[in-house]
């Protein structure tokens, strides 16, 4: 397959630059976007634009093989490929809605609050989930909690009860550009702030929140 | 043990004499409704407990629930259950230009193209590649795509034979 694919992503000045991937560069970008998703404890920036990309792929792969010959060996390599790519897509939309549903009144939060320009972490689709899903366990444990209980107790505070996203979890990363005077907190009052360079290349254990924008701008990869 | 200061406070009024009012306990009804709350506090993260139970059986079995599950759960949660396969539906169709993708397929990374399945119970007709159908009898084994059957060993109408 020699087609190329248009990507269109948004530079760090909200500006828009139209990115041209090979197939095989689309899969790599799903790939790094499905493990930083994996292991980062919070939802990640939305990144429709691979989803869909990746979407059409697959339904091109699926039309080639239609039309190939049965019992080429290549069917079963691509077959294998498709699988595999199948696979990580629905991982990680999977890992995707696993944290919405987790962490909902939070997230939901930060989208109503959410700056002009900034980057939704939710697609629309994800948006319509998310509230469908409050809407749906608020009602929930509103009759349940008027069928069983005395009226003066108080009502469920969503934001309170469910808890935050851990940001102080230790994640694992490689790093792709370097870094250099990346400020470490400490964990405990006797140790002090301190900075560190991160050479290109080089993995490190830390503090997920240290780090957070560092993943989001692709500057280190979550592993 | 709960209920015991509730009970206290009760057991007062009722030793007061006719017509007359004890003191307004205040300390003693605090810690009633403390209790009340701490109660209703671990009554909401065991209700919600069961919901995320719930949800959990949508991935597991798929959208129809077996019977045996179906009655364990009240109403109230039933309807939940609905509302979120609904909601979950809608968001898969959503995916992509037409159809949507089915997410809750694809669960474990694939090893092979085939694998040898027996059926566990008579399932009937089951549509494989380009028309072609096997007969799913109890007890018959075949070899089949491995993600045509994913559901169906969940479901526990396939099992998966390792050699």
């Amino acid at each position: 397959m020699t087609e190329e694919l248009d990507v269109t992503g948004q530079d760090s000045d909200g500006g828009s630059e139209e990115v041209v991937l090979t197939p095989a560069e689309l899969i790599e970008r799903l790939e790094q976007a499905w493990m930083n998703e994996k292991f980062a404890p919070e939802l990640l920036e939305s990144k429709s634009e691979i989803v869909e990309c990746v979407m059409e792929q697959l339904d091109h792969m699926e039309e080639n093989l239609r039309r190939a010959k049965k019992g080429d060996l290549k069917v079963s390599i691509h077959r294998m490929e498709l699988e595999r790519i199948r696979y990580v897509l629905s991982s990680y939309l999977r890992c995707r809605l696993m944290k919405i549903e987790k962490f909902f009144p939070h997230i939901l939060e930060k989208e109503k609050t959410a700056q002009e320009g900034e980057l939704s972490s939710l697609s629309p689709e994800e948006l319509v989930f998310a509230k469908q899903y409050m809407a749906n366990t608020e009602t929930y444990l509103k009759n349940v909690a008027l069928k069983h209980m005395p009226p003066n107790l108080q009502t469920v505070d969503l934001l309170r009860s469910v808890p935050k996203p851990d940001l102080d979890s230790y994640v694992f990363l490689r790093v792709k550009e370097r870094q250099e005077n990346i400020l470490v907190e400490p964990e405990t009052d006797e140790q002090r702030d301190y900075v560190i360079d991160m050479e290109e290349g080089s993995q490190h254990l830390i503090r997920y929140k240290t780090i957070a924008p560092l993943v989001a701008s692709g500057a280190v990869q979550l592993i | 043990m709960f209920c015991e200061k509730a009970m206290e406070l009760v057991r007062e009024l009722h030793r007061a004499p006719e017509g007359q009012l004890p003191a307004f306990n205040e300390d003693g009804l605090r810690q009633v409704l403390e209790e009340m709350k701490a109660l209703y506090e671990q009554n909401q993260s065991d209700v919600y407990d069961r919901l995320l139970r719930i949800r959990a059986l949508r991935w597991e079995y798929g959208s129809v629930l077996p019977n045996a599950l179906r009655f364990h759960m009240s109403a109230e949660e039933m309807e939940w259950f609905n509302h979120y396969k609904k909601s979950l539906a809608t968001y898969m169709r959503s995916l992509g230009k037409d159809g949507g993708l089915d997410i809750t397929q694809d669960m474990k990374p694939p090893k092979s193209l085939y694998i040898e399945v027996r059926c566990l119970k008579d399932y009937g007709e089951f549509e494989v590649d380009d028309g072609t159908s096997v007969l799913l009898k109890k007890n018959s084994q075949h070899f089949l795509p491995r993600w045509k059957c994913e559901q169906l060993v969940r479901q526990g109408i396939l099992e998966h034979v390792l050699s």
